[in-house]
């Protein structure tokens, strides 16, 4: 154990956590979204967002891009950012839509057993991460330079980059869109309305499976702009790469407690900082075993997390 | 009459390493890829993890995602206790230390239940496969257990022919294959034997109204950890088997899609029943083995290679199209469908 | 078949026709255990039980006890509290504070299956059965409640194993008689009528040897040639030696088959003695009614 070395670099260790957990925080409102809705812990959640990753990936390709190529120019780099954002979010969005359809509205129609969903589930997540694996010979898949990182900010030992203070802006902006979405528009009271009590909402003209649909694609959207982050900061992406930060993404969503929104971005945050801790003390390989622990505290000790349970907030 | 159609069965069973001379069809059935008594020993050891998450999922209806854990501490005890690698040094033979690895197993089991049996279904699969993940994780990183290195030298089940030579060998997987066969034999005894007494009744009681059978005297948190030490010892078991045959263990093995592969496995037979259970396990190891040798046209990868993606598409197929498996059990099928009539919330 | 003869209130008062020891005295004035009663004869007791569910008081300072080998009756309006206390006498809820005594030692804090061993079954308002589970398997549940037969036992098929199972069936087979529905012990509990049912429970609740039954709206929705069958039924229970504690909304059934009634509003007791006693007492007709209270 390092602790010295975790008191030296307090700072950048913070920023690092902040940014890591950002993304974590992005991936896990789709897990706590559709489990606000539905009570159900969609596994498959982790290639939605693998499939984020490859995407983006493969529109840069398009345009000859890969690890190897050099540093865009700014306009052309935001040009590209904002294309690796729209692919993401079509194959995240799409990817969740695809198993909400072919994997749980049949079960849900024929009203079976909860263990049923879970089983599908991972079904389904094993399905789609196998056949990434076998596809691309479970080889990695390095991330063209989109951005150069640069710092920015410097104060004492801290050096903040561009790259990070984009991460952090643009899951802030995420959140808020879709804060503002969910407590403001129409579409958004439909699914507070639903996650509170389908049967009411039914009665009150919501058309429950458009609502499922959309949650599901909310979720596969956020999924895919962290995405795109991830593969900008770790600069490789693998057909396990869903399923490693899905169980970060997952712990911190109940963390927060899941089925908040809120929640999602507080445990990401947290966790992305009590990892990036625990890194500087244990070193990186435990990082994903210490989520698992913590996951497991939580749910023995505090299961409702630490903003408790509710999409539709005044749950009982 | 059941009776005698399952001892013929049995004897089938034993008979299988001599299936490729089965005229016309032999040849085909068996696997080209692999050597078939190889093939046949793999499929014992899945069915045999098989029937130990048909306890935990089917009987106790406890969704264990992390069950390749047990088959892990079974197969590492066996290797820590016996191999020169170990740094316990104990050396001890194969049959002397399949008991310690078996009970180690068990406590694994009872570890592992013991606080997460009070967990609702969902947080209880996830925790159950952090389970299997950290133990993987130890595995390879750790230096006792020697990550992907390994413990190699690992002796084979005792006992020599008259002329001195091994049963257990190096080249014939056959009488590893029987021995596998034995045990899942004494294991289907076993498991029926609970499965028809109070023990089963709890267990689907628990599974049908976990409260109501509590309030009627039934001991819920006793016999779900029940449920989950006996699904860890033949976990284990198939884990001690499969290091005695291989000789050689590592981190490799280990992995989470193996998990899911099991309870593919499982649902795909027809989970909460014993015959179900045996096809399913049977069925996981011997069609990716099949397909060894195979290469597909696009990627030029061995067929054997797709066998979770494969079993991942399956689990969806079964689960939405015939969800009590092919072999349902009367209880299971008849559960589904009576849901079905009830009207779904959502 | 002729029509069912229902009895009027008369009748049934003369059916049930008992001595009384002394006057009990009505409404919230607690009955101290010792007024005409010896205390081994007092089986269940609720010593001042107050029950809160966050901000709703559902059970405020309840007192009463159960004799041995009575039929007991729980009843009041809509929202009194009946179900709440039925809980917490059956060890489901736990009171907020206050005590609950069986056979003379306090339930609260015990575990389910505890409490069931030692004494106390029930049955659900909602019928909750076993539903893939033949009638026989159901109650033989019940029966396995006091089996000795280990884990291990069962594996090796130990001589225990088959004692209990002969003796379990056994007595499964006669409590399918005792309530009824022996015709029907191999039937999947699901597709049993709705009155088969809820006998069916009755026999599942026997089957673990209880020394008090508590029965949950046990008349609930059935025909008046049912209840007048139930009514048989407990009867018949009773003189098992159970003691029998019922919640039931049908006064008819209740006035028919009880020797004491406690009756619940808002949380409060607000009487308690014998059917006639307390069928006259202006507090339970106004509870029931919504007459003020002063124009009694």
């Amino acid at each position: 154990m390092d602790f010295s070395g975790l008191i030296h670099d307090f700072g950048p260790l913070t920023i690092t956590g902040l940014t890591q957990g950002a993304i974590i925080a992005l991936f896990a409102l789709g897990y706590t979204l559709v489990y606000g809705v539905l009570r159900l812990i969609n596994f498959a959640h982790s290639e939605v967002f693998l499939m984020g990753t490859y995407a983006c990936l493969f529109v840069w390709g398009l345009f000859g891009l890969d690890q190897n190529s050099a540093a865009p120019s700014a306009g052309k780099m935001i040009g590209f950012l904002v294309l690796g954002l729209v692919a993401a979010i079509i194959a995240s969005g799409a990817t969740a839509l695809v198993v909400e359809l072919v994997a749980y509205r049949p079960l849900r129609r024929r009203n079976a057993p909860p263990l049923a969903f879970l089983i599908t589930a991972i079904g389904a997540s094993l399905a789609i991460s196998e056949a990434t694996g076998v596809t691309t010979h479970r080889n990695q898949a390095g991330v063209p330079p989109i951005i150069q990182a640069k710092t920015v900010i410097e104060f004492g030992n801290v050096r903040i980059s561009n790259l990070q203070i984009l991460i952090i802006v643009l899951a802030l902006v995420m959140m808020f869109v879709l804060d503002r979405f969910i407590n403001g528009s129409r579409l958004g009271r439909g699914i507070r309305a639903v996650a509170q009590n389908p049967d009411s909402a039914a009665l009150m003209g919501v058309n429950k499976s458009r609502v499922i649909s959309l949650v599901f694609v909310l979720g596969g959207l956020m999924a895919g702009v962290a995405a795109v982050m991830y593969d900008l900061k770790i600069g490789v992406t693998r057909y396990d790469a869903g399923f490693l930060l899905g169980i970060d993404a997952f712990t911190a969503a109940v963390l927060g407690g899941i089925g908040n929104l809120r929640g999602a971005l507080l445990g990401g945050l947290l966790l992305g900082v009590l990892q990036s801790y625990a890194a500087g003390l244990f070193g990186s390989q435990w990082l994903h075993a210490a989520a698992f622990v913590l996951l497991v505290l939580i749910l023995l000790f505090r299961p409702t997390g630490l903003l408790g349970e509710s999409l539709g907030r005044a749950r009982a | 009459m059941r009776g005698i159609g399952v001892l013929v069965l049995a004897v089938l069973a034993f008979l299988l390493p001599y299936a490729g001379s089965i005229p016309g069809i032999g040849p085909q059935i068996i696997t080209q890829g692999i050597d078939w008594p190889s093939a046949l020993f793999n499929m014992s050891y899945y069915v045999l993890l098989s029937l130990g998450l048909n306890v935990v999922v089917g009987f106790a209806g406890l969704l264990d995602l992390g069950y390749v854990g047990f088959f892990a501490v079974g197969a590492y005890g066996t290797a820590l206790l016996t191999s020169n690698d170990s740094i316990m040094h104990t050396k001890w033979a194969w049959i002397a230390a399949a008991p310690f690895a078996l009970a180690g197993t068990m406590l694994a089991g009872l570890l592992l239940g013991w606080p997460t049996l009070r967990l609702r279904g969902d947080y209880l699969a996830i925790v159950t496969l952090g389970f299997a993940e950290i133990i993987r994780i130890v595995a390879t990183s750790t230096q006792t257990l020697r990550g992907d290195r390994g413990f190699t030298g690992i002796p084979h089940p005792p006992g020599s022919f008259s002329d001195g030579k091994p049963i257990f060998g190096v080249t014939d997987a056959t009488p590893y294959f029987w021995l596998g066969l034995t045990v899942i034999i004494l294991v289907i005894l076993g498991v029926r034997n609970l499965d028809r007494s109070r023990v089963g009744r709890s267990w689907l009681a628990i599974r049908e109204d976990e409260e109501a059978a509590e309030i009627m005297g039934v001991r819920t948190t006793k016999f779900k950890l029940w449920a989950f030490a006996i699904g860890a010892f033949i976990g284990g078991l198939g884990g001690v088997l499969f290091a005695g045959e291989q000789g050689f263990v590592n981190s490799q093995t280990f992995v989470l899609q193996f998990s899911i592969l099991v309870l593919a496995g499982v649902v795909m037979g027809g989970s909460g029943n014993i015959a179900g259970a045996i096809l399913g396990g049977a069925l996981i190891s011997y069609i990716p083995d099949r397909l060894r040798g195979i290469s597909d046209p696009f990627f030029h990868t061995d067929l054997y290679e797709y066998r979770f993606a494969i079993f991942g598409v399956v689990i969806i197929v079964i689960m939405v199209l015939r969800p009590q498996g092919l072999i349902p059990s009367r209880r299971r099928a008849m559960e589904l469908k009576d849901r079905e009539k009830e009207v779904a919330p959502l | 078949m002729s029509e069912p003869h229902i009895e009027t209130p008369q009748e049934l008062d003369d059916a049930n026709a008992r001595p009384v020891d002394e006057a009990v005295p009505t409404g919230d004035a607690a009955v101290p255990v010792g007024r005409g009663v010896r205390s081994e004869d007092v089986l269940l007791e609720v010593d001042d039980v107050t029950l809160r569910f966050g901000g709703v008081v559902a059970l405020n300072g309840v007192s009463f006890s159960l004799r041995k080998g009575e039929i007991f009756g729980l009843i009041g309006p809509n929202g009194a509290g009946k179900t709440t206390c039925f809980n917490a006498m059956t060890g489901v809820y736990q009171p907020t504070s206050g005590a609950i005594r069986f056979q003379g030692q306090s339930i609260v804090g015990k575990k389910k299956h505890e409490i069931t061993r030692g004494g106390i079954a029930r049955t659900f308002q909602n019928v909750r059965l076993f539903p893939e589970m033949t009638a026989l398997e159901n109650v033989m549940v019940g029966a396995d409640a006091h089996h000795q037969t280990s884990v291990l036992s069962a594996l090796f098929r130990l001589p225990r194993h088959w004692r209990e199972e002969r003796s379990g069936r056994e007595r499964s087979i006669e409590l399918l008689k005792f309530v009824g529905i022996m015709h029907r012990a191999g039937d999947v509990a699901r597709n049993l009528s709705y009155g088969e049912q809820r006998r069916l429970e009755i026999a599942r609740a026997l089957a673990t040897n209880p020394t008090l039954l508590c029965l949950d709206e046990p008349a609930a929705g059935f025909n008046p040639a049912e209840k007048a069958d139930l009514l048989a039924l407990i009867r018949r229970i009773r003189d098992t030696g159970v003691t029998v504690l019922l919640i039931e909304h049908d006064m008819r059934l209740v006035m028919g088959v009880t020797d004491r009634i406690v009756v619940l509003e808002f949380g409060r007791k607000i009487a308690e003695g014998t059917p006639a006693e307390v069928r006259d007492n202006p507090a339970v007709i106004a509870a029931y009614l919504g007459v003020p209270t002063d124009a009694a």
